[in-house]
């Protein structure tokens, strides 16, 4: 019976993680198709040029898991704060101050320490400023119930304008460009100084911080009081704060948290693409991290693979660029977030209505509420 | 110089008041309007195509107009047929009618910076005093927050609308079609904001790629700031803009730097929802999807 439950869940939560997805694909497939012929070209022709300019070759997969790597940490960093109930709209700016920080603490670190010690800091400093960054809209929330989605929308404004005033007025960048001095010495290998094949790709090492990241926040996430606390805030705000935890305060290393994965996110750039910081790097991947994370269904694996396919259209687009204008992507990023918000609901409710054989309709969801009040109240001791 | 700042306050204030009065609307009602850059975005662009293709001013206007209405629909479709997460779809938007614009961009003009010149109101010298005066738009855009204000706390509409953005339940107990008036709402709110969109693209003769650079957040930075309340957001609306005007006169100067001057309605709505000068509260159900 408990197995059978069991079994009916797990079927479930596959259904509702696969079908959206799926009618997503569907939908981005058709507004795909209307676009190319728009253009004049042939679908097949184009999606097969996709294909080949991605997944087709080392240098167009180097390229993929790149993008990749800088999407994982920014749809972790939101997926971290949806667990906690709030929806991280700050990924841009935090993202664009990691990789500020990391760039800082290029320049700071003699090159004579050479990249042992330069990386680690480094990435240490990215992490601190995008948690700064995530820090305010945290408080704002803590401390005076401020919308977080406001805040971090207008926060992303504040912060991305003062970096670039840092950089116009610091006189930190090189004349005649908008980028820093490039600081070889706290560089992160570029995966071809292993695989020749994947020489020319922007493809890094940075790659092994992402996949460290994810499995650490899957821990942290599922198998620590924190993550548990977290996740117990964001089902149940009020079922946790009767069960002693101290919701504010879980709100506060929720932003900060978020804001510290975004920012490490900045050293794939910083670090192991151009050993500088250049304004406006981040260029839409923080935003891009609402729509992985939503694909990825708030799991750190499914984020992962999320960050592949969106990273997947957005090289797909240069390589298309040929035949169709690379925009295209843009439209189809747009439907597939707009299909996947629209159906994972209208999925659910259908779901729901459907009779199963053998099992109630209804008692899915509700084993969920009462473990999240009940284990909450064993916490209570820590006061 | 005095007569310079105030006009060019008036300028940069019309697309924020069209904009901001229709985040006014759809949040009243209780849907969040981060699609409102978007909505503007694809007015603008709506607007050079008509202006474009019809060769008038006013054809531009209608197919502007027409462009954010049909936003507004996949918004409200989004939103409130389906219960989609509103921030969720809002960001989406954005996203798709950028990709959306540069697309089309391509196909009709060729290009992927600008359309060509287009008609539009206002003369060649449309920055001067007469040609502002002269466009219809500016008119529309001052009138639109008082109309906004009588539509809200005087009519029946309006009264269900703000029933419908505090108590769905309750307004859906009182025989309140509660998702047809958020349709309405959110709708409405598309082609508002897409004549803030069309004031950008027939005021300068052409579209740009992003040429919105930002101001739908602007315009949501006002509708906090302004507590949700039309006349309110109208007044914040006008001080960003006189904001922006002054930087522009000093911009010479240098006395202060002009990403500071950029960052004052963020600044400000910030401050406004931390409630250190007065509090910002939403309306109740703003973003619930199960309404």
């Amino acid at each position: 019976m408990d197995d059978g439950r069991r079994r009916m869940t797990g079927r479930r939560a596959l259904d509702e993680a696969i079908l959206p997805t799926l009618t997503a694909l569907l939908v981005a497939l058709v507004a795909g198709d209307l676009l190319i012929l728009s253009y004049g070209q042939a679908p097949g022709a184009v999606w097969r040029l996709m294909l080949d300019g991605t997944w087709g070759n080392a240098y167009g997969i180097g390229q993929v898991l790149y993008k990749a790597t800088t999407l994982t940490c920014t749809g972790l960093a939101v997926a971290v704060g949806l667990r906690a109930g709030l929806f991280n709209i700050g990924a841009e700016s935090q993202l664009a101050a990691g990789g500020f920080c990391a760039a800082m603490m290029a320049l700071l670190v003699p090159p004579a320490f050479g990249p042992i010690v330069a990386v680690p800091l480094c990435i240490v400093a990215a992490a601190l400023g995008g948690a700064a960054v995530g820090f305010v809209p945290g408080l704002l929330r803590a401390r005076f119930g401020a919308h977080e989605v406001i805040a971090t929308i207008m926060l992303n404004f504040v912060v991305l304008a003062l970096l670039n005033w840092v950089m116009a007025s610091g006189g930190l960048a090189v004349p005649e460009t908008l980028h820093t001095r490039a600081t070889p010495h706290a560089a992160v290998p570029r995966l071809a100084s292993v695989f020749d094949a994947f020489h020319g790709s922007a493809a890094n090492f940075t790659i092994v911080v992402a996949v460290l990241l994810t499995l650490v926040i899957a821990w942290l996430l599922f198998r620590t009081r924190l993550g548990y606390e977290l996740r117990a805030v964001g089902l149940q705000p009020a079922a946790a704060e009767n069960g002693g935890i101290r919701v504010p305060r879980t709100w506060l290393v929720a932003m900060v948290l978020s804001g510290a994965i975004a920012g490490i996110g900045g050293t794939n750039f910083v670090l192991g693409y151009k050993t500088y910081y250049e304004d406006g790097f981040a260029g839409g991947a923080g935003f891009l991290g609402i729509a992985v994370t939503l694909v990825g269904r708030n799991h750190p694996l499914g984020v992962v693979l999320a960050a592949l396919f969106f990273a997947t259209l957005s090289q797909g687009g240069l390589a298309i660029h040929a035949l169709v204008p690379k925009q295209m992507v843009e439209v189809l990023e747009g439907v597939v977030i707009l299909a996947v918000a629209t159906s994972g609901h209208r999925v659910r409710r259908l779901l729901r209505m459907r009779p199963r054989t053998g099992a109630p309709a209804a008692p899915v969801a509700a084993p969920v509420t009462p473990p999240a009040t009940a284990g909450a109240a064993s916490t209570t001791v820590r006061g | 110089m005095i007569g310079a700042i105030l006009l060019q306050t008036l300028r940069i204030a019309v697309p924020y008041l069209f904009a901001a009065s229709g985040g006014v609307l759809a949040e009243r009602a209780g849907i969040v309007s981060l699609a409102l850059e978007g909505f503007m975005l694809g007015g603008a662009f709506g607007a050079t195509l008509g202006a474009y293709y019809g060769g008038s001013a006013w054809a531009g206007l209608a197919a502007g107009i027409a462009a954010g209405l049909l936003l507004g629909a996949i918004h409200a479709l989004a939103c409130v047929r389906f219960g989609a997460n509103q921030i969720v779809a809002g960001v989406a938007l954005n996203l798709m009618v950028v990709g959306l614009t540069r697309f089309f961009l391509r196909l009709a003009f060729g290009s992927s910076s600008n359309s060509p010149r287009v008609a539009g109101f206002g003369g060649e010298g449309s920055a001067g005093a007469l040609a502002t005066f002269a466009n219809p738009l500016l008119w529309l855009g001052l009138a639109v927050m008082p109309v906004l204000a009588f539509v809200v706390m005087r009519t029946r509409f309006g009264l269900r609308v703000r029933a419908v953005g505090e108590k769905p339940e309750a307004a859906e107990s009182l025989g309140v079609r509660v998702n047809g008036v958020r349709w309405l709402a959110v709708v409405t709110s598309g082609g508002l904001a897409a004549l803030g969109g069309c004031w950008l693209a027939l005021d300068q003769h052409q579209f740009t790629d992003q040429m919105t650079a930002g101001r739908g957040f602007i315009a949501l930075a006002a509708v906090i700031f302004g507590r949700w309340e039309p006349v309110r957001a109208g007044v914040a609306c006008l001080l960003f803009a006189f904001a922006e005007a002054l930087q522009i006169q000093v911009q010479g100067t240098n006395a202060i730097p002009s990403q500071f001057v950029a960052m004052i309605p963020y600044v400000l709505t910030l401050v406004a929802l931390a409630g250190l000068v007065g509090r910002s509260v939403p309306p109740a159900a703003l973003g619930r999807s199960d309404g």
